[in-house]
């Protein structure tokens, strides 16, 4: 993009582009009334008197104000909705965190084979051999990825896995007469780790970070006494850091009694290379919609299976996938089995999102145990490459690195000398990275670092994406210094700019007054 | 939004909150600095009347856009009166923390309470 | 092998040189030795794109889908007609791809259809505030309990029995962690026993979950349950099937606190149980304790109209341990699907489909009870599902349909042992007078041949 174009303040006060000038109407506001897309088959059977089939009493009076459009008008309100997003079929999303990698347009081919989409999850097993069989390979996969080789795919996402996570722990030690209350976290841990150990019945205890940025082994031993039920916490870390200590810690919180919860959202990181079975884990969690690259879809759906230890086992949720008959030669088979004295039960309908398991399992059978292992290896590659440009002169004086290491697939740079020197925020240098035509990365978190800046490239970005990235926020510093104003009112160029978000929470307006 | 300002006839606690002492009665609310942290106040709850409050602990929770505050009192009493006048303004808890934005008004159960609190040059040296 | 990534070795060289390191080993320093797999993964090689889409058909062609018989099965999800403008609109990729709207400046897209299916969602039920949608149906009953809980500090859920079976078990499995106590009311004829249902609730009760229409297809009589349920000031929660509310009176007509219900009807695929995506809509004063994702309309700063995520603060990445919900995401895809089948509907389409729906329906179930050996299981009113009890093995009778390309419904004695050998049928616009007649005449051939294998003393 060409400075001209990032800055079309230059046409004059006010001027806008043409991405703004697209008028706004909802499709509530573009309906009339009879106007119709859908018309209903005829009746066929006899028809039958309405109050005989549903007395008055229990019949609906006021319509719902539901929008009245033909085909036509629907699409095209969609589709001019579909071009004021930004999205990574079109850009660079370095979001840390969240693992935006590509995702491969066979998946959604196969996903919609009649077989898969037009399944009811109901059918009968013995005529659904084709889903159970693919999840139970994906079962296999995913616990041989993870070291771990019980699986459930039921979570429906990352947060909702962590969920079954602490519940089976509590399963765990209830079932051995203990009663213990509390569950301990980094303090760089994912904001839904409180969360979650609060709706499953605990007290969240913070372990503090040491100066390298992994956990701190004294404060660890303090706290992890016969009270503690499990230690949660991912490796890499949410800074991006592999804490070498991780046998420690395993060690420190099995002699307390505890289990150890692994949350896999850094799993792009080590596949193939190390295993957090080995490290240790009893409770290990994916998120489908990261490191095995289901569509983000403007935020959901995703899903979260968990892989669990010999004594988790038994307590995994109904229904679990098993295969029958395969020893003695006999063709194998494939069901739901509901009989699971131990299980905690279930944590949502069915047998989860399938839809989202046919795509992932494509993806290992595309890349294969060399291609898994690559994947990793390519994403940590491409994390220290940006790190290496954006650790040179003219940026890292304003966004130093927060830990001074090698990072693995993400890093933590720390806005605070660029706040100081040039008044300029972490939030300003995101909303100008619009302008560049990038999605900017995660800004604020990990809250650990201040005026925190966390970057992930992914494996399936070239290296002249990740230079031209470099230049741009080199060249926002450059601008910055000249002045820093322009990054303050950015961006400039989107379909809105800054958003008054205050008077959207002050006096919520939260559906179409109709 | 006011510039720092720390009024002097104010008592201050080190959680960053005010107290107006009235005779057997005192005004609450937060300081310059705490709004500053906070950003743009969206949503304020008050406790109900009769509500005990203790002095260091919380008795209601403030909002921004991006945090979420508990509201500690610096003095214990009985909530005798609430401003009613945030729950469409928030914002004057910004625009003015030590008018508009009173957040209670509570009966002292104990004075001698004030001696733990700072005046205004201690605490806005210990912003320091 | 498939990689999707794009570096060549002489990229790779480049890089490791600007890093400081000689190989990409050296990157994996911090990892020790003792915890390195040091071999490969145990599993196949990876293959082609052809390669792969051809083990996937075959896997595929060894499902039974309701392409391939005659579906008659619910009991949650339905066999609906998805209009062809829904794929090609969730296939777009600036809905696919990108992630939750933290940048609204560039995700107004998003955020507008979020939007437009809260304000979709609520005059479906009725109720004022809806949030951006949560994962599926069952998840979010359980998450009404725990807000419900938050809400009032007690300890009790009281569930009808007529309540989804996987519904009831996720709030079992829930408090657990809750710390509630779960209460089942009976069923009486098909419905929810109104006296069952007073004796069970109390002081201590937080939250009363009733389902419209329930498990059985009856339709609930809300107006004489609701007051009812509401006696002691818990929060009275409705699961709800969202088509039928285009005939039936929806939660917001009676003292309904939360509407929750299983959005897959509304624009989504089967898909063997999903993704698909629950919807949460309640009254105003639980607005700021609702879980999930919400979109408010707002203004920018050259004065545009635009849409932000808002109300964050009740979330969890804010909130934290207080958090209403550790829920971090919505099911965005699905309720644009959602949303786009709503409006393809339309107002009127939403009546002419649930008064279809009621025709068909009454019309299948009187056929089938003629049947010898088929009788009601209750008869209370239905829009769209009803249940028929066998005088015959159900699953036998139901092995005997599929061998003839019809599948009759569900077996209920799964999940209601006091049911069993009773049938749910389910009804979609998709079922014609003439599908509903053929499974009349196989499920009758059925019954009778398992009539006869047991009067002759025959069986297996």
């Amino acid at each position: 993009m060409s400075p001209v174009q990032r800055d079309p303040r230059g046409g004059g006060p006010g001027a806008t582009t043409p991405a703004q000038e697209d008028q706004v109407l909802t499709v509530f506001e573009r309906s009339r009334p009879g106007r119709r897309a859908f018309s209903a088959p005829e009746l066929d059977v006899p028809e039958r008197p309405l109050d005989e089939l549903l007395p008055e009493r229990l019949r609906r009076r006021e319509e719902a104000r539901l929008p009245e459009l033909a085909e036509p008008e629907i699409v095209r309100h969609y589709n001019r909705l579909s071009k004021r997003n930004f999205d990574l079929d079109t850009g660079f999303y370095p979001l840390g965190s969240c693992t935006m990698k590509h995702n491969p347009k066979l998946h959604e081919r196969v996903a919609a084979l009649p077989g898969n989409a037009r399944l009811h999850p109901l059918q009968d097993p013995r005529r659904a051999q084709g889903a159970l069989e693919l999840m139970w390979r994906l079962q296999g996969a995913l616990g041989e990825i993870a070291g771990l080789q019980h699986v459930s795919l039921q979570p429906s996402a990352g947060s909702h896995g962590e969920l079954l996570g602490v519940l089976l722990t509590r399963a765990y030690h209830e079932d051995r007469g203990e009663h213990r209350t509390k569950v301990l976290t980094p303090d760089t841990a994912h904001g839904t780790n409180p969360a979650t150990v609060t709706m499953a019945g605990y007290e969240l205890v913070k372990v503090g970070t040491a100066d390298d940025g992994g956990v701190d082994l004294d404060d660890l031993r303090a706290k992890a006494d016969d009270d503690v039920a499990c230690f949660m916490l991912t490796n890499p870390n949410t800074l991006g850091l592999f804490d070498s200590n991780i046998e420690e810690i395993a060690r420190i919180v099995h002699a307390a009694g505890a289990t150890l919860y692994y949350d896999g959202a850094n799993l792009n990181a080590v596949t193939g290379i190390s295993r957090p079975g080995d490290m240790g884990f009893d409770i290990v969690h994916f998120n489908l919609h990261k490191t095995f690259t289901q569509p983000h879809g403007g935020g959901g759906p995703g899903a979260g299976p968990i892989a669990v230890s010999d004594r988790i086992e038994p307590y995994l949720p109904r229904p679990q996938v098993v295969r029958l008959g395969a020893d003695n030669g006999a063709e194998p088979r494939f069901d739901l089995d509901f009989d699971r004295p131990k299980s905690v039960g279930r944590l949502r309908g069915f047998q989860g999102n399938y839809g989202v398991f046919v795509r992932s399992y494509a993806y290992i059978r595309s890349l294969g145990a060399e291609g898994l292992r690559e994947m990793s290896e390519t994403a940590v590659l491409n994390a220290n490459y940006l790190l290496a440009l954006l650790r040179r002169e003219g940026i890292a004086e304003y966004l130093p690195v927060a830990y001074d290491r090698l990072c693995m697939h993400e890093f933590v740079l720390s806005g605070a000398p660029m706040k100081r020197e040039l008044k300029l925020r972490t939030l300003d240098l995101a909303k100008r990275l619009l302008d560049h035509g990038v999605h900017p990365p995660t800004v604020y978190f990990p809250l650990l670092v201040d005026e925190a800046l966390l970057i992930e490239p992914t494996e399936t970005e070239t290296k002249e994406t990740l230079d031209a990235f470099a230049e741009s926020i080199a060249a926002i510093l450059r601008e910055a210094r000249e002045d820093p104003e322009i990054a303050r009112n950015a961006p400039y160029t989107t379909p809105v700019r800054r958003l008054d978000e205050a008077t959207a929470a002050r006096r919520p307006v939260i559906r179409q007054p109709l | 939004m006011a510039d720092a300002d720390y009024p002097a006839d104010l008592l201050y606690h080190p959680d960053h909150d005010w107290a107006r002492v009235e005779g057997d009665s005192a005004t609450f609310g937060i300081t310059w600095y705490a709004q500053d942290q906070l950003g743009e106040v969206v949503f304020f709850e008050p406790p109900a009347k009769g509500t005990q409050v203790t002095q260091c602990e919380p008795y209601t929770e403030v909002e921004s856009v991006k945090a979420v505050s508990d509201v500690i009192a610096p003095l214990s009493g009985e909530v005798v009166e609430v401003n009613a006048a945030l729950g469409d303004k928030p914002e004057a808890i910004n625009d003015e923390p030590y008018g508009a934005g009173w957040m209670v008004k509570v009966r002292l159960t104990d004075a001698a309470e004030t001696e733990a609190l700072m005046d205004a040059a201690a605490y806005r040296s210990s912003l320091d | 092998m498939t990689t999707y990534t794009s570096l060549t070795d002489a990229d790779r060289r480049e890089m490791l040189e600007a890093i400081g390191v000689g190989t990409v080993d050296a990157l994996f320093e911090a990892i020790p030795e003792s915890v390195r797999l040091g071999r490969a993964l145990d599993m196949p090689p990876g293959l082609g794109e052809a390669e792969v889409h051809a083990e996937l058909r075959e896997l595929a062609s060894r499902n039974v889908s309701a392409d391939d018989e005659l579906c008659f099965l619910g009991a949650g999800m339905y066999d609906h007609y998805v209009p062809a403008l829904i794929d090609s609109i969730v296939a777009r990729s600036e809905f696919l791809t990108p992630y939750t709207p933290y940048q609204p400046e560039i995700s107004q897209g998003g955020l507008q259809v979020m939007f437009e299916y809260q304000t979709a969602i609520c005059e479906l039920t009725g109720l004022p505030v809806s949030n951006a949608s949560v994962y599926e149906g069952p998840s979010a009953v359980g998450a009404a309990g725990y807000m419900a809980r938050l809400h009032n500090g007690r300890s009790k859920f009281v569930v009808s029995r007529g309540v989804h079976p996987h519904s009831r078990e996720t709030l079992a499995t829930l408090s657990a962690g809750y710390g509630t106590e779960v209460v089942e009311v009976a069923l009486r004829d098909g419905a929810t026993d109104p006296e069952a249902l007073a004796a069970a609730i109390d002081e201590e009760t937080a939250a009363v979950f009733l389902q419209q229409p329930n498990f059985l297809g009856s339709v609930e009589d809300l107006e004489a349950l609701a007051p009812v349920a509401k006696a002691t000031g818990a929060l009275l929660v409705c699961a709800c099937d969202p088509l039928p509310l285009g005939v039936l009176r929806p939660p917001g007509d009676f003292a309904v606190d939360v509407a929750v219900g299983e959005g897959q009807s509304l624009g989504n695929r089967l898909d063997f149980g999903g993704p698909s995506f629950g919807f949460f809509a309640a009254t105003q004063e639980l607005l700021r304790r609702m879980p999930g994702r919400i979109a408010g309309e707002t203004t920018d700063v050259d004065g545009r109209r635009g849409f932000v995520l808002t109300l964050q603060t009740r979330e969890q990445h804010i909130r934290r341990e207080r958090a209403t919900s550790n829920i971090c995401t919505a099911q965005a895809l699905n309720a644009l699907a959602g949303v786009v089948y709503l409006s393809w509907l339309g107002r009127r389409g939403l009546v002419e489909l649930g008064e279809l729906l009621l025709q068909r329906t009454a019309y299948a179930r009187s056929r089938l009870a003629e049947i010898d050996g088929v009788e009601l299981l209750h008869e209370q009113p239905v829009v769209r599902e009803f249940a028929l009890a066998l005088d015959a093995p159900v699953d036998r009778v139901i092995e005997r349909c599929a061998a003839e390309g019809v599948n009759p419904g569900y077996p209920l004695g799964r999940d209601y042992p006091e049911h069993a050998d009773c049938l749910l049928v389910a009804l979609t616009e998709q079922r014609s007078r003439a599908d509903i007649d053929r499974l009349a005449d196989v499920l009758g051939r059925a019954v009778a041949a398992e009539r006869r294998t047991a009067a002759a003393g025959v069986g297996a």
